[in-house]
């Protein structure tokens, strides 16, 4: 039966959902996790760093309008963004990782939005008790208790936001210098707006939206549910253990007593018994609410649980589920866990082999080379000096090449330039080969271009990089 | 664990779409109503946006909305923002003494920027987005390091306020002036100020010469001809060596720079028709006229060619 003509059926009004509260091992977890996230993300920004007296001493900054980004000891140059890059990247392989291993683990226990929605839930069932006093509230005509108890409930919604928000823009600049400047309201208005947005996303989506979000915002479920196979370890229900569902007094009954628990403390609103599906954020607490039950009922926990979908049939079959470990290693996670590691290694090294001088050389390609007035062959650069410590240096320039050329820097007799401490110089480089030398007639000519740090006096050897470009010659045709 | 279906009563609930792969059937699970209202809402908020802001066109134009916004506006405001905030630099500039410029930093970095992009707006017509200017066209390369009229910075910003052989700014330099036409067959001004009328073969004696003077392959015997001729009618502006005379414009004959092209063919073309370049007047302002360029300008630009590689 189709009934796609009836357009009452098209569209569904939202149906809210009153968790209910819940013991257990995986809801114990999850509190830790929620304080540790939350811990992380609102005391970094007040963490301090010394970096030098001309430096930010705050030690996870986004200064986006200097251009830098700063991690403890690290500190990122925009010419240096594919370590953001290859984060992003890592970050990405990793939830393929976890993914493929144990399910949508991030959505149930690390994703903010199952965070923020956990906490909301818990100011929620503080101000109005636990599931069904939640409902009757809710079912109840507006009066002055249900008034004062939401107004409350979103008071406390709206300083978590706030809180949010706030924490957020301390990432951007010096913590506590934005403290107080968002308190006598001198800050910029970029953080209070920034602040507005985040307050109101987080009091609607943590708040009101909760569920939605997963189920029609976020594109991480589809992309997930390619991610899991027959060997992911994720949240199921032995049907073969609970079914026919029933009273415990009838004997032909399975061990679900339908009593609906898990049902009850789900926050999407599902039946795990259904089986896994597309609303499920594997947060565990049904098997929390199930396992709670199997005590009282004297049977043993499981009923709902973390299994691989290869395993039903050797329960059912009576045996041994195989050990986790071959759940897990398999050649997917395998890969993943190579790309993952590998990137990761990359980043590393090019982290520790990175010089604190950095130069890039860009060839003036209009024209590709001038003729001066005795016949030479010019080639102009603009080099990009960088330089990455915290005092102003020298920096010398020499090149290797296949012929002879002389160097000169635009607007100075020698050939070094200082370069202000964490700043990058734009220099003009100009390469000269004399007319009728191997040089001036090359096609492309190779050319390296050295660059010295002149002061690398507290390391035993001068610093130096150097870069390969080309020289272009008056080709005789 | 899955074996049992998802939802036994689902499709009798919702039906399905009439969609079917392999027996993979689709639900035809109902929009969240939110889904609809935000719908509802962007169509709102779509003729609210037309009524605020410029949107249905017209024959001459659009509504103007009622908030009365207006790019252009914009635009003109930022441009008087930025002017305003550059004033007190570019007064500085122009007070200071030309050759200071490029040892004040502040000035100088000023100036590099602001003469780069009046160069793009200004000069790259003819001299080039990369000042290499145009050979064959008599546009000079301002990289190198020959100048017709010198390259210090005071010179190239004679040059550029007063431009060269244009009819409006009276000290425009080389007024009057010209490389004339030595053809016996030419005509017109440029052939009147001729002192000579040299022959096909003279200029082609000549222009041995010259190819000579600045070191290419010569006929022998032709540039020994043409080196009295060269003397005779050449010299006064050349100079008896050949390397030109800066306040007449003329060119170095003996280096590898060529204004119009050194090879035997276009200084055959060079001495039969003449050269006479322009160059517009970038600071000359009359009674009914302002001039292309302030003062602040000018001098930006100056600084920014100077800098080019080939500044003396």
């Amino acid at each position: 039966m189709s009934n796609a003509q009836d357009p009452s059926q098209l569209y569904a009004a939202h149906e809210p959902i009153f968790p209910r509260r819940v013991t257990g091992k995986f809801r114990t977890l999850k509190w830790w996790l929620m304080g540790a996230m939350l811990a992380v993300y609102y005391i970094t920004p007040w963490l301090r760093w010394d970096r030098g007296p001309q430096m930010p001493d705050q030690a996870v900054l986004l200064d986006i309008s200097s251009r830098r980004f700063f991690f403890f000891m690290i500190e990122i140059w925009p010419n240096e963004f594919y370590f953001v890059a290859g984060l992003l990247i890592m970050a990405g392989l990793g939830l393929f990782l976890f993914t493929s291993a144990a399910g949508r683990v991030w959505c149930g226990y690390a994703c903010p939005q199952t965070v923020w929605t956990d906490l909301f839930i818990l100011v929620e069932r503080w101000v109005e008790g636990d599931r069904n006093a939640r409902i009757r509230l809710h079912r109840q005509p507006w009066n002055w208790e249900k008034l004062i108890k939401n107004g409350i409930k979103w008071g406390l919604w709206l300083l978590i936001g706030l809180a949010t928000g706030g924490a957020w823009v301390f990432y951007f600049t010096d913590a506590p210098t934005l403290f107080w400047g968002l308190l006598d309201g001198t800050a910029s208005p970029v953080a209070y707006i920034t602040m507005a947005v985040l307050t109101f996303t987080t009091f609607f989506f943590g708040g009101f939206a909760r569920e939605q979000i997963c189920i029609y915002a976020c594109p991480w479920p589809r992309i997930q549910a390619a991610m899991m196979d027959e060997d992911t370890i994720t949240i199921g229900y032995r049907s073969w253990r609970g079914e026919p569902r029933g009273k415990q007094s009838v004997q032909t009954s399975g061990d679900c007593i339908d009593c609906m628990a898990c049902v009850n403390v789900c926050p999407m609103g599902i039946d795990i018994r259904d089986g896994q599906q597309l609303a499920c954020i594997t947060c565990g607490l049904c098997i929390d609410a199930c396992n709670g039950i199997m005590d009282k009922i004297g049977k043993p926990h499981g009923l709902v649980g973390y299994l691989a979908l290869t395993d039903e049939p050797l329960e059912r079959a009576g045996k041994a589920d195989k050990p986790i470990w071959k759940h897990i290693l398999r050649p997917r996670t395998v890969v993943y866990t190579v790309l993952w590691a590998g990137i990761g290694l990359g980043l590393v090294a090019a982290l520790f082999l990175r010089a604190n001088l950095d130069a890039s050389i860009t060839p003036v390609r209009n024209p590709p080379f001038v003729i001066l007035s005795d016949g030479a062959i010019r080639n102009t650069y603009d080099m990009r000096l960088r330089n990455k410590h915290g005092t102003d240096r020298w920096f010398t320039v020499t090149a290797t090449a296949g012929g002879d050329v002389t160097l000169a820097l635009e607007g100075t007799d020698a050939l070094r330039v200082l370069v202000k401490a964490n700043e990058t110089l734009v220099q003009r480089l100009y390469v000269t080969a004399s007319a009728g030398t191997v040089a001036a007639a090359a096609h492309h000519l190779p050319l390296r271009l050295w660059i010295t740090d002149a002061e690398g006096t507290e390391t035993p050897k001068a610093e130096r990089i150097y870069k390969d470009t080309i020289f272009n010659g008056k080709e005789d045709k | 664990m899955c074996a049992k279906p998802i939802k036994d009563d689902a499709k009798a609930k919702v039906g399905t779409t009439g969609h079917s792969w392999d027996g993979i059937e689709e639900l035809n699970t109902p929009l969240p109503r939110w889904w609809l209202w935000t719908f509802y809402l962007t169509i709102l908020f779509a003729i609210g946006y037309t009524i605020a802001y410029p949107a249905w066109p017209l024959i001459y134009g659009a509504t103007p909305g009622v908030l009365g916004s207006s790019t252009r506006a914009d635009v003109d405001a930022d441009i008087q923002h930025f002017d305003a905030l550059n004033a007190p630099i570019k007064a500085q500039l122009v007070a200071a003494d030309l050759t200071a410029i490029e040892g004040d930093d502040a000035l100088k970095a000023y100036a590099l920027a602001a003469g780069k992009s009046l160069f793009a707006t200004n000069c790259a017509p003819c001299h080039g987005s990369g000042a290499a200017g145009v050979q064959g066209l008599g546009y000079p390369n301002l990289l190198d390091n020959d100048w017709l009229y010198g390259g210090t910075i005071d010179a190239i910003y004679t040059t550029i306020t007063h431009g060269v052989r244009n009819t409006v700014d009276p000290d425009a330099r080389n007024v009057g002036i010209y490389m004339p036409a030595w053809s016996d067959k030419a005509s017109g001004p440029l052939a009147d100020m001729a002192t000579a009328k040299l022959s096909a073969d003279q200029i082609g004696q000549v222009v041995h010469y010259v190819l000579k003077l600045s070191g290419q392959t010569a006929h022998e015997a032709k540039a020994t001809a043409g080196a009295q001729l060269f003397k005779d009618n050449c010299v006064a502006c050349h100079g008896e060596d050949g390397k030109g005379n800066r306040d007449l414009g003329a060119p170095n004959l003996t280096d590898a720079i060529w204004l119009y092209g050194g090879d035997e063919v276009t200084l055959t073309k060079t001495l039969t028709e003449g050269r006479g370049g322009v160059m517009p007047s970038w600071g000359y302002a009359s009674a009914s006229s302002t001039a292309r360029l302030t003062e602040a300008d000018i001098r930006a630009v100056a600084v920014y060619v100077h800098s080019l590689g080939g500044g003396e």
